[in-house]
């Protein structure tokens, strides 16, 4: 449990808190490079959020500690909360207040004099498109509107480490592209970002580097190239006209393909995932392979497609390993060697 | 080859056209690393006085609880009990004006728990409490805009008081004994941060805000003196802050200078903020 410093901004090392029975972060080890967005990911519930108020000051650890750009989070609080800003999943802002009330409370409040707060706050919500609605109570704002009323009052002071905390759950797909070059902007100048998000392609999107975070523990850490790699080529999606065929077809595909198959919620639908190719076979030819053995069994299949694996089938595939435990070892060894 | 399918796009408020991030703006506004020093406790603390004042600003209809409720005590209680009491409400009210603004003050300091605990719900509290600021702020600063509406109500009560025939006999200890009432009401607010700090929901605070509250209200003497009452109550009622705020308050409006009910007065306000404010600075970081 050394404090090595150089270059990182979150170091973290066996952070546990527990809530009653519960341990909602079990154990966790992070080692986040500044300057970098990483990204946390991870269903409801797995602990991010109680993570990230503990990287934060909010949350005391009840085991290991942690430390951000080498001061620790409980013994050097004070140091730590000068140096990085939180937005929270749901706006950290006085919903009671205007816009421009809330940043020049947070101005002043962060050192700035009266007319620097004001002057500050202007440039903002003129820079996040907001000036119009500066003179309207946050409550009145849309949920777009109040990500970056909310991003803007994190980086009143240009924090060297910003925790985002599900900064698009509930947005429209546009602003959430907008909160994305926010984050861009963000991390061009400087700040080290750490995001946590329950949407894979909004890692994909944004991090460099991803932990995976299940039931309060690390379950696989590395690029985003990495974590892929470490399901296979891809997947074969398959849609039969009748699901009394899905049983069948379950059996000839991985008898054909070698490969694990997985029925999907949808009755009709499975997926397969294509190994790397024992026999040097490409995903494509696998897939040309299983689906003339379907037709000769006479399973009609309507509807085929062949895809990379996206985050989400990382995702999904790492967090089913973790319910059969026997297969946890792999995936924690891969982000340990990443 | 990103997957934008699982986008719960639920919350669609957007009735309008945002305008556009501008990507350069904010990045000439990012690169300004430098600092300013930290803001003192007492600027601090001042800001978040402010906030409240802003909140009154925007929600007026919070102030009914400092305007109404203590109007309604006074003419209420002043016409209940002054036949009985004094003979008449004019007689009575001369009694009973000090001690129902104490009353009246007190009662309503549980609001600003009320108001802490409706905070902690809300994601503002997270962010006040990872701003570098000296810690107890934003508590004082509840306490500080607390204070402007115990005054707004002691100046309506004495108002009103008036108009219904309350003669003090000096306006300097008018203004002593409101003064004296704002420092106990500001100490006292403690115990109610401490329990908005505490409790689960804005329910709860109330509920036991009453259960305090009623008791040691009502248990002094700010209705009928003391010695009409049992032993046992007197032993209770003349040892209870709020009889010795109210007797003070009333004696330095009748022109008096009542000093060891003055110090008792002080002497609980000390105790209180002692007690109730490490414990509510401990709730907070602990939160």
């Amino acid at each position: 449990m050394s404090k090595q410093t150089t270059g990182l901004a979150i170091e973290t090392a066996g952070l546990v808190k527990t809530f009653g029975a519960t341990r909602a972060v079990d154990g966790v080890d992070l080692s986040v490079p500044a300057g970098t967005v990483y990204g946390v990911l991870g269903p409801n519930g797995a602990g991010k959020t109680t993570a990230v108020k503990m990287l934060a000051t909010l949350l005391r650890p009840d085991a290991g500690e942690a430390h951000i750009f080498g001061h620790d989070v409980v013994r050097e609080a004070d140091a730590v909360r000068g140096m990085v800003s939180l937005t929270g999943q749901y706006a950290s802002v006085d919903e009671d207040l205007t816009g421009i009330e809330n940043l020049i409370l947070l101005g002043r409040l962060t050192g700035h004099s009266k007319q620097a707060a004001r002057i500050r706050s202007e440039q903002l919500l003129e820079a996040f498109g907001l000036s119009e609605a500066a003179g309207r109570q946050v409550k009145n704002y849309s949920g777009g509107m109040r990500r970056r009323i909310d991003i803007a009052a994190s980086i009143l002071n240009t924090p060297d480490l910003l925790f985002l905390d599900e900064p698009t759950t509930g947005l429209d797909p546009r602003s959430r592209n907008q909160v994305w070059d926010i984050v861009r902007a963000v991390v061009a100048q400087g700040t080290t970002v750490l995001l946590t998000t329950q949407y894979l392609d909004e890692a994909d999107q944004l991090a460099a580097r991803i932990a995976v975070i299940d039931k309060g523990r690390v379950i696989a850490e590395g690029t985003k190239g990495e974590l892929k790699a470490s399901v296979g080529a891809g997947s074969v999606h398959l849609r039969l006209r009748d699901a009394h065929q899905r049983a069948e077809a379950e059996k000839l595909l991985s008898a054909v393909m070698g490969a694990q198959v997985q029925l999907e919620p949808d009755p009709v639908a499975l997926t397969a995932r294509v190994g790397t190719g024992d026999n040097g076979q490409g995903a494509a030819e696998q897939a040309a392979r299983a689906l003339s053995e379907l037709a000769r069994a006479g399973i009609t299949v309507d509807n085929f497609s062949l895809g990379q694996p996206s985050l989400d089938e990382v995702f999904l595939a790492l967090t089913d390993r973790t319910t059969d435990t026997a297969n946890t070892t792999d995936t924690t060894d891969q982000g340990a060697a990443a | 080859m990103s997957t934008a399918t699982t986008t719960t796009g639920a919350t669609t408020t957007e009735s309008e056209e945002l305008a556009p991030v501008k990507g350069e703006s904010l990045a000439a506004l990012l690169i300004a690393k430098d600092r300013p020093p930290r803001p003192s406790a007492w600027s601090a603390s001042v800001t978040f006085g402010w906030r409240t004042i802003l909140k009154i600003k925007h929600v007026p209809e919070q102030l009914f609880d400092v305007t109404m409720f203590p109007i309604m005590m006074v003419v209420m209680y002043t016409y209940l009990f002054g036949g009985a009491i004094e003979g008449s409400p004019r007689e009575y009210i001369q009694y009973l004006l000090p001690g129902i603004l104490v009353m009246s003050v007190t009662m309503i300091t549980m609001y600003t728990g009320v108001a802490v605990n409706t905070d902690i719900e809300k994601g503002v509290f997270d962010r006040f409490r990872t701003l570098p600021i000296w810690r107890p702020a934003p508590m004082v600063g509840y306490l500080l805009g607390d204070v402007m509406r115990y005054t707004v109500a002691s100046a309506v009560m004495l108002t009103v008081g008036i108009i219904i025939g309350y003669r003090p006999d000096s306006a300097l200890g008018v203004l002593a004994g409101v003064a004296l009432l704002l420092v106990f009401a500001f100490a006292f607010s403690w115990v109610w941060t401490m329990f908005g700090l505490l409790l689960r929901s804005e329910k709860s605070v109330m509920g036991v805000s009453m259960m305090v509250l009623f008791p040691l209200t009502f248990l002094s003497d700010i209705f009928v003196k003391p010695e009409t009452m049992p032993g046992w109550l007197q032993a209770f009622v003349n040892n209870s802050p709020v009889t010795h705020v109210s007797r003070a308050v009333r004696e330095l409006m009748q022109g008096g200078w009542p000093t060891a009910d003055i110090a008792w007065a002080l002497g609980w306000a000390g105790l209180l903020v002692l007690i109730f404010g490490p414990i509510t600075m401990r709730l907070y970081n602990r939160k």
